[in-house]
């Protein structure tokens, strides 16, 4: 408690120390958060600093504490971005040793522990990335409490919306559990603030790292990642996504989509057929599965709108589809749809568009 | 070594769910109902390591109400050795949750002194995905998620996972807990002799209070609602049309 009065002295700087005492007090609905940040080539991922405006949707007075891990000089760099990422950050936790270099989930789940134990934080946010989804529920398990998967919506400090049934039903629960309250958060659901309109930039703590001996890491080694280089957008953040489905027939066929959505500085999709068919790889399916996208423009060719493919993209602002079956369940989602041939369509938007500014 | 393996019953994937009138949940009565498309995978894939030799025992358990032994009776149609049937009626206002399932797991995990076990990565009907992981987490075992590729030696499983930039591969002593993703193998089907013979195979069946697991729950659910409705499209006629309208009235050109 002790530790949670001096957090908000520090945050709420000129207050009276009365003032800040009966604040952490007598508020059950004092809120404190902890936000598991991933980080890549120096920066916070757009997708954390989504877990940063969902940790602000439950509490215009939250005092957050982002926690990143890792090692090396892009640590440090990132640091200092999640230092001055959004306005509620009161502290940045660096967690710096080898055992967090890769995403495992054993020593994080463990760090994780460890930081809620010394924090007592009201509120544990991730985003439902591969990371989170893998990390949070070990640690709430650790923490013997349950957490929320995939919130879309926060209602109240306890209270929240998430779809379930493929996002065909919409759940709203309340967590009546003890501290603390741990989700996952889908992060086209939560737009990271723009620009902070002042230079705020809050303090950067190391991590005590002694709980490491003990812990379960040493159970697991990551071995290596065989990642797609891409030049285009990553697909769950991109503003326009095309995709394709079993009616492109052919690995060779997508590349009339890749470049289309060079055209369209947009991000490749593609069904659980396509990757199943090895058109794609499979880090490109899109649904409930699969990544789940909400861009501006949704184009899907030769898609048939299977619930569980709609289940990752029916939040797009527009979508547009082009199937030569009438009867294809994606046209009933659709904004705009033609119903011919998929690959003259392609010919002649490849024609029609201009090139990428 | 033997294999527990984590199974389902939920609501069949090609069915379009509809959301009680009363906003208390989705209609699952009258409702086909079909093990968890991620949990066949899992018993397919104990039961390959099973036929590789890997594996002697391949154990399959379930916890739901009297109706889930369908679902148990069909992983033992496929091939699994016998099962657990962890006895539990749902209440609809306070489901069962990913953490009480993951203690009882824990407990049948430990009593049937399993080497490896092996569950979905999401259940169809909740989306959570996180029984696996608090599994791993409550009996400090290692976990590899979102499997597409399991490799199992005396005292390792080497676990190729999908990530979201591409395929991680990671090394985890044994036991361990496994998660399948849906490129980890194609379930096989149960042949009519088999599940003959599944009829007479070891269904277990246990309550939580018998395995000293006390279910809260710290969940509530409020509602469930439709999600919205998107409004009716159009369809186009030309090209051309289409370029007009997204740069003209979606403006997202």
């Amino acid at each position: 408690m002790a530790a949670m009065v001096v957090g908000a002295l520090r945050r709420r700087g000129a207050a009276t120390a009365g003032g800040s005492r009966f604040f952490a007090q007598s508020l059950h609905r004092f809120v404190s958060t902890l936000v598991v940040a991933e980080h890549e080539g120096g920066f916070v991922k757009p997708s954390s600093l989504s877990a940063l405006a969902a940790a602000e949707a439950i509490g215009k007075e939250n005092r957050v504490s982002l926690l990143l891990g890792g090692s090396g000089p892009s640590l440090h760099k990132s640091a200092e971005h999640a230092a001055s990422s959004h306005p509620l950050v009161s502290e940045v936790l660096v967690a710096d040793s080898d055992a967090f270099a890769h995403p495992l989930a054993e020593p994080w789940a463990e760090l994780l522990r460890s930081v809620q134990q010394k924090g007592g934080y009201s509120h544990v946010i991730a985003s439902s990335t591969s990371f989170g989804k893998n990390l949070l529920p070990r640690a709430a398990a650790l923490l013997d409490v349950s957490p929320v998967t995939d919130v879309t919506s926060v209602s109240e400090p306890r209270v929240f919306v998430r779809p379930i049934y493929a996002g065909n039903a919409l759940c709203t629960v309340r967590y009546t559990g003890q501290d603390p309250c741990m989700m996952s958060i889908r992060s086209t659901s939560f737009s990271p603030t723009e620009a902070m309109s002042e230079t705020k930039v809050a303090p950067i703590t190391q991590v005590d790292l002694s709980f490491l001996s003990e812990g379960s890491s040493g159970k697991s080694a990551w071995v290596d990642l065989k990642s797609q280089d891409t030049e285009r957008p990553d697909l769950a953040n991109a503003r326009v996504v095309v995709t394709g489905g079993r009616g492109l027939k052919s690995a060779e066929n997508f590349k009339l989509l890749e470049q289309l959505a060079e055209k369209l500085g947009a991000a490749v999709g593609a069904t659980r057929a396509a990757v199943d068919a090895g058109f794609v790889p499979n880090e490109l399916q899109v649904g409930q599965t699969g990544k789940i996208v909400a861009p501006e423009l949704y184009m899907a060719f030769g898609v048939s709108g299977a619930i569980q493919h709609l289940a990752g993209m029916r939040d797009s602002k527009v979508i547009v589809a082009v199937n030569k079956d009438a009867d294809a369940p994606i046209f009933q989602v659709a904004d705009y749809g033609i119903v011919a041939d998929l690959f003259e369509v392609l010919d002649e938007l490849l024609k029609k568009l201009p090139d990428k500014k | 070594m033997k294999i527990l393996v984590a199974v389902k019953r939920v609501v069949d994937y090609a069915v379009k769910v509809r959301v009680r009138p009363d906003r208390t949940g989705v209609e699952t009565a009258s409702v086909k109902m079909s093990m968890n498309p991620f949990c066949e995978i899992a018993v397919e894939e104990a039961l390959r390591l099973r036929e590789a030799g890997a594996a002697a025992e391949v154990v399959a358990a379930t916890v739901g109400p009297a109706q889930s032994a369908d679902t148990l009776r069909t992983a033992l149609a496929m091939g699994a050795d016998r099962a657990v049937h962890v006895l539990h009626d749902p209440d609809p206002q306070r489901p069962l949750l990913p953490l009480a399932v993951a203690k009882i797991l824990r407990a049948v995990a430990l009593q049937e002194k399993a080497g490896l076990v092996i569950l979905g990565k999401q259940a169809i009907d909740d989306d959570c995905n996180q029984t696996g992981q608090m599994l791993a987490g409550l009996l400090n075992w290692p976990q590899g998620t979102f499997a597409s590729k399991v490799i199992l030696d005396k005292e390792k499983a080497t676990v190729e996972r999908e990530v979201d930039g591409g395929i991680e591969t990671i090394c985890l002593d044994l036991p361990a807990v496994i998660t399948t993703d849906l490129r980890l193998n194609q379930p096989r089907y149960a042949t009519l002799p088999n599940i003959m013979k599944a009829k007479s195979k070891v269904i277990k069946k246990v309550t939580p209070e018998d395995l000293n697991v006390d279910i809260r729950s710290d969940m509530e659910v409020l509602e469930v609602t439709e999600p919205p409705k998107r409004k009716a499209g159009v369809i186009l006629s030309s090209v051309d049309e289409l370029l007009d309208k997204l740069k003209n009235e979606a403006r997202v050109l």
